[in-house]
């Protein structure tokens, strides 16, 4: 449960605010750290939390994009297709991406290790291509970067004892 | 000249506390609070003429003179919510130098004699909306935030929130919402934000772009008349013009408002690579109308008065440069995209309109367009113009109506590579298909 497990950053984020209802986005953000996905025991901890009906909690999760209502991959590659990025190549960077990883756009890896999906404009243009991993930047990307960076992420996900996952 | 804005381009660590103090930072809070009352801060800010830099341009100072003085709860909420296509100006000064707009913003809640700042962050900004909370945390160990601020007596914390991902919560209302915990939708104004009933928790606020507060205490230290030395009369002092797109140098330029086009596109950001020839300029991103690069425009002042008078909006000042090559169609179905994902749902038209608009071009770049589909990107978005509650509507209208106006060749040769005599068999089948009593979801397939 999140309320006994992380009272401390719950009574934080609650301290913010004169009404417990404007905790709801980082208490959703906690929930998704917490249980990789925004599961429906997770909006209903969230909901109760806050005070207002699991719909509300659902409501909220659906409208940003940045909530997850399924599972994802270990790696939540985000790649901005918006038309500055695209200007500067990243349509085919996103389509070579999915080739590489043998996924459909929006799809995940059958290792379960990577999601792919396109997003809106990440205030990144001049550093086109680029992406955000579990809500970190990189930026300036080509194949061969992403390749590498690839490589990188599968090591780190095959070591037993992981050092720290990205999500943040 | 150095600059005023994006100093971490003078001064690399000018993020730290320590390096920003050294270099006459916080002394604009000191003087506000030390030398003026609230309304001589107000009054000095509407004397620069700073207007908002977050698109709107609206004086800054006539802003914060609309909050009544007598209310017991106000609030200065920052708009950190960047996401305008193009525009990653916000993020750098956040990023690089975030004292000067924790200085900017508790020199406005002092103006307004706020009992607490916010900073709404889009979400995106993870990694740098988590080190602006170690930001604010010195500030207030130095006493410049928090309780009895500089020992005057006024306690005013700061804290930073996290959005999730929505364009719309850039919108005002909608990131009042947001931050309420509510769906990130638009208000119905009035109140507005200033009135009682109109802010966040429905009191009295202020909201402010980052860039905006980022002038005011160079304003506070220099005084206004320096301010109004830069720039032009109208629109005076720095200006930060993100450079996107097809261009050589691609980034951030601080640069006085009333430098023209020409100067900002070759001089300053290096031009357009590979020896192409300049064809469109999105000058605010995707939401402004987009240009033909006449030399008429290119000799053109950056004011917000005079990109006006091109037919489109100088806004967040977000280049977004397309080449020769760019096909322009190919751009506004880009667009068009955009907006159909970030429409909020709220208001019938826009939900509606952006969605039809989407249907539309994609049919288009499947090479599937018709006569029937011009007539409808002419007569779809002006019905999504001025009947919606916010600004999104009428941006999502655009770069339809303004590539239709200054690209049609380009339209039309969508529409002549196919033969009449398919485009007619579609529009007789679709009419088949509405005579069997189907969804008119599928009807829209070949034409409406």
């Amino acid at each position: 449960m999140l309320a006994e497990k992380y009272a401390d950053r719950i009574q934080k984020i609650f301290a913010k605010y004169p009404d417990r209802r404007s905790g709801i986005m980082d208490l959703l953000y906690l929930a998704q750290e917490e249980y990789g996905w925004l599961t429906e025991q997770a909006l209903e901890e969230v909901a109760a939390l806050c005070d207002v009906d699991p719909t509300q909690a659902h409501s909220i999760a659906g409208f940003y994009t940045m909530y997850s209502e399924k599972p994802k991959g270990k790696y939540w590659l985000q790649v901005c297709t918006d038309l500055p990025c695209a200007l500067r190549g990243a349509d085919d960077f996103y389509a070579a991406l999915c080739e590489f990883l043998g996924v459909e756009d929006g799809g995940t890896t059958e290792d379960g290790l990577f999601t792919v999906e396109q997003v809106m404009c990440l205030a990144a243009c001049d550093k086109a291509p680029m992406l955000q991993c579990n809500f970190h930047y990189h930026e300036n990307l080509d194949m061969e970067k992403m390749k590498a960076q690839i490589e990188q992420w599968r090591a780190e996900a095959a070591q037993p004892e992981q050092p720290e996952d990205e999500r943040p | 000249m150095a600059h005023i804005l994006l100093r971490d381009l003078d001064i690399p660590d000018i993020w730290q506390f320590d390096t920003y103090v050294a270099n006459g930072g916080y002394e604009g809070l000191k003087q506000a609070i030390g030398n003026h009352t609230p309304a001589e801060v107000i009054q000095i800010v509407l004397d620069a003429n700073l207007r908002g830099r977050g698109g709107a341009g609206f004086p800054t100072g006539r802003k914060w003179s609309f909050i009544p003085q007598n209310e017991a709860v106000k609030y200065v909420v920052v708009n950190a919510d960047e996401s305008e296509p193009g525009t990653f100006k916000d993020r750098q000064l956040l990023e690089k130098n975030p004292h000067q707009v924790i200085e900017g913003a508790m020199i406005a809640a002092y103006a307004i004699q706020a009992t607490a700042v916010y900073i709404y962050c889009r979400g995106e900004f993870w990694d740098l909306a988590h080190a602006l909370e170690e930001r604010i945390e010195e500030a207030r160990q130095a006493n410049l935030v928090g309780e009895n601020v500089l020992g005057s007596g006024w306690n005013c914390p700061m804290f930073v929130h996290l959005g999730a991902g929505a364009y719309i919560c850039g919108e005002e209302s909608a990131l009042l919402n947001s931050l309420q915990g509510l769906l990130g939708q638009p208000r119905v104004r009035p109140p507005f934000p200033a009135q009682k009933g109109g802010g966040l928790y429905y009191e009295p606020t202020v909201v402010n772009n980052v860039e905006t507060l980022a002038n005011v205490p160079w304003i506070l230290v220099n005084g206004a008349d320096a301010f109004k030395q830069i720039g032009t009369s109208e629109s005076p002092g720095p200006k930060i013009f993100c450079m996107s797109g097809h261009i050589a140098r691609p980034g951030n330029y601080e640069l006085p408002l009333g430098i023209t086009f020409r100067e900002l596109i070759f001089e300053h950001a290096g031009g357009i690579p590979n020896g192409k020839q300049l064809k469109g300029i999105l000058p605010s991103g995707a939401s402004g109308p987009v240009l033909r690069a006449t030399d008429e425009v290119l000799d053109s002042p950056l004011t917000y008065e005079s990109v006006a008078k091109l037919g489109s909006t100088l806004g967040s000042a977000s280049f977004i440069l397309m080449d020769e090559d760019t096909d322009m169609v190919w751009a506004a179905a880009k667009m068009a995209h955009f907006f159909k994902h970030e429409s909020c749902g709220k208001c019938t038209p826009c939900r509606e309109g952006t969605y039809w608009l989407e249907r539309i071009y994609e049919r288009m770049m499947r090479g599937e367009g018709t006569e029937h589909d011009l007539h409808l990107l002419n007569s779809v978005p002006r019905q999504m113009v001025g009947v919606v509650l916010c600004a999104l509507g009428d941006f999502a209208a655009n770069p339809v109506l303004s590539t239709l106006k200054n690209f049609p060749d380009e339209y039309e040769r969508y529409i002549r590579q196919r033969p009449v005599r398919e485009q007619t068999a579609d529009t007789l089948q679709d009419y088949a298909r509405k005579e069997a009593g189907e969804h008119p979801a599928a009807v829209g397939e070949g034409g409406l």
